[in-house]
């Protein structure tokens, strides 16, 4: 299965795929509806407001009884989109999510805006490092990262025809669009966007596009690094990642998130509870953020294309090692 | 409303009710007791007076829906489903044990006629108002209940839900407060005072009433007014005694959370057989 990738240097935030894609999936579904804490702007909702205002609910600022409303509304059939900055929903509502989402069931897709470091200058209070942890540990949670625009609306159309709860983590700034319009998402499903035999690179959201460029300064140096774009970081794609560990024998993971219990903790359960193999983290490294512009910071924080590389040769010399 | 009510016969349901309350959670050896008496009265008053509902039809899309957000006063809410007809009485003598359809805290998943599972306080109002919000966006006739307690008022996203229903004008919205007084360690007004309690739900915008929590009369009024009156969503602030009915329980913040042994049981259950108090 081979992934085309996109040949332009465009970008476009992954918020704003978002914003587009909800008009079209509430234009063929009628139950669609969205939720916002006082931020239609910055979520994107703006439009979806416009066209559907009986079907565009402003909450306020107060994630709780936002995401408690959303549950109400599902158990009338309704498919609410809550929408907030990822730092405030799971961060201020995540007993409202385990009670009356994850433990029910209900059909709530939580899609928050302005996930990890590249939030920038609003600093650490805004940058949620640690979400995708606290959603990856709840029973029933589908929990997806997507990697550009491309895949963004995508996710939202498979989501919600989905049935049960999911978290989406999009971001604030632009990153590369890497896909073109034959890219197929589907939930669970972690794609090779580009084969190799020597080590794994598993990347979520905006460290996929990172991973295919650590890809390429590893081929320079005559490694052969397999990318996956591990967009659904729960349920995690079992079959890829440990193809990955057997083929490869090295995995290295990078998200813009905590080295704990993202997707680096997820492939970590995953080969050492099947077939062990070395894992290196690229990822936020047990600290918080702080305010600055996005590639500054991911550069501070070690999240680039050079960072995954070094990351893949520690990988490969550890596979060599006795 | 002009439904011919006996009120007699619903003082009867409320006051077999209490023996059943006590007796089921004495069997599970833990559970609720103080709050499920508290609030018994109201829950019969809605059950068998006010509700549109159907329990052979639990997923009828127009019925009333109602939300313990003080969830664990569930005992008294399952002893009226089982009543209803909602699921066999014989699953109440499971309660809280491995397998049983009654949780400890209501869940929507096991329980036929559970709305919406609760458990943390302040969850299911919320939820509530969802329904209701969804109600009214659906042009659907159904009343939506909450059920709070009064210590659950000291979590902030009670104030969040009122200020959002409000805003949205939910008058097909009910919050029925059993203003019972004491909560898990003490006297309300010792932990986080509450008062005064009904203004502030005044001040949110809330059409709010003021009632004898354990008057059956006041209460079928009451909820006879909420459903009538327009334009803005309804609080009905219940006084009521919590662990009332039974003499050594009324008022007593050790029995929020505590099971009566067979001795209390026995004793409890002899001064209920003398008839309602007072």
């Amino acid at each position: 299965m081979a992934i085309t990738l996109a040949r332009t240097a465009a970008t476009k935030p992954t918020r704003d795929a978002y914003g587009e894609a909800i008009v079209e999936v509430a234009r063929d579904n009628p139950r669609v509806v969205a939720l916002t804490g006082d931020l239609r702007d910055s979520n994107r909702l703006e439009a979806f407001a416009a066209e559907y205002p009986d079907r565009f609910f402003e909450c306020g600022i107060a994630e709780q009884n936002m995401v408690g409303v959303a549950a109400g509304l599902a158990t009338c059939g309704k498919i609410p989109f809550v929408s907030s900055f990822a730092a405030f929903s799971p961060g201020r509502c995540y007993d409202q999510i385990r009670v009356l989402v994850a433990q029910t069931g209900l059909n709530v897709k939580l899609v928050s805006t302005h996930g990890g470091l590249t939030v920038g200058e609003d600093g650490m209070s805004a940058q949620a490092v640690e979400e995708l942890a606290m959603m990856r540990s709840l029973a029933r949670m589908t929990v997806i990262v997507p990697a550009d625009a491309v895949e963004t609306a995508q996710v939202i159309r498979a989501v919600a025809e989905h049935v049960g709860p999911v978290y989406v983590r999009l971001g604030r700034v632009g990153v590369p669009v890497l896909f073109d319009d034959s890219y197929r998402f589907s939930i669970g499903k972690a794609p090779v966007l580009r084969d190799g035999s020597d080590v794994t690179l598993a990347a979520c959201g905006i460290m996929v596009a990172e991973a295919l460029e650590a890809a390429r300064l590893l081929e320079a140096e005559g490694i052969s690094a397999r990318v996956l774009n591990v967009s659904t970081l729960k349920p995690l794609d079992v079959t890829a990642i440990l193809a990955a560990a057997r083929e490869t024998g090295a995995i290295v993971t990078a998200e813009e998130h905590t080295i704990y219990g993202g997707l680096g903790g997820a492939v970590c359960e995953m080969v050492a509870a099947h077939h062990p193999v070395g894992v290196e983290r690229v990822g936020v490294q047990d600290r918080f953020g702080e305010s600055g512009p996005p590639r500054p910071l991911m550069e501070a924080y070690g999240l680039t294309a050079g960072e995954i590389a070094a990351a893949a040769r520690r990988a490969v010399s550890r596979k060599r090692a006795p | 409303m002009n439904r011919e009510v006996d009120l007699g016969a619903l003082r009867s349901r409320a006051h077999a009710f209490r023996k059943t309350i006590l007796k089921i959670i004495t069997r599970a050896g833990s559970g609720h007791p103080g709050g499920s008496l508290s609030v018994i009265d109201l829950l019969t008053a809605l059950y068998f007076h006010q509700l549109r509902h159907d329990p052979r039809n639990p997923a009828w899309p127009d019925r009333d829906r109602v939300a313990l957000s003080k969830g664990h006063a569930c005992p008294a809410w399952y002893v009226v489903l089982a009543e209803c007809g909602y699921f066999d009485p014989a699953h109440l003598w499971t309660m809280r044990r491995m397998g049983s359809i009654l949780q400890g805290h209501p869940d929507m998943a096991r329980t036929p006629g559970v709305e919406i599972s609760t458990g943390s306080l302040g969850l299911g109002f919320s939820a509530a108002i969802g329904m209701a919000l969804a109600g009214k966006r659906d042009g659907r006739p159904y009343r939506v209940y909450a059920v709070l307690g009064d210590g659950e008022c000291q979590e902030g996203s009670v104030w969040e839900g009122a200020m959002f229903a409000a805003h949205y004008g939910l008058d097909n919205l009910t919050a029925i407060v059993d203003r019972n007084g004491i909560q898990q360690t003490g006297r309300t007004e010792e932990r986080i005072r509450l008062d005064p309690l009904a203004d502030k739900w005044r001040a949110f915008n809330w059409d709010v009433q003021e009632i004898d929590g354990h008057e059956m009369g006041a209460i079928i009024s009451a909820l006879d007014r909420a459903a009538a009156a327009a334009g803005r969503p309804h609080a009905i602030v219940a006084r009521t005694i919590k662990g009332k009915g039974v003499s050594f329980l009324e008022g007593v913040a050790g029995y929020h959370g505590k099971a009566l042994t067979e001795d209390e049981l026995a004793r409890a259950l002899a001064e209920l057989d003398r008839g309602p108090r007072g």
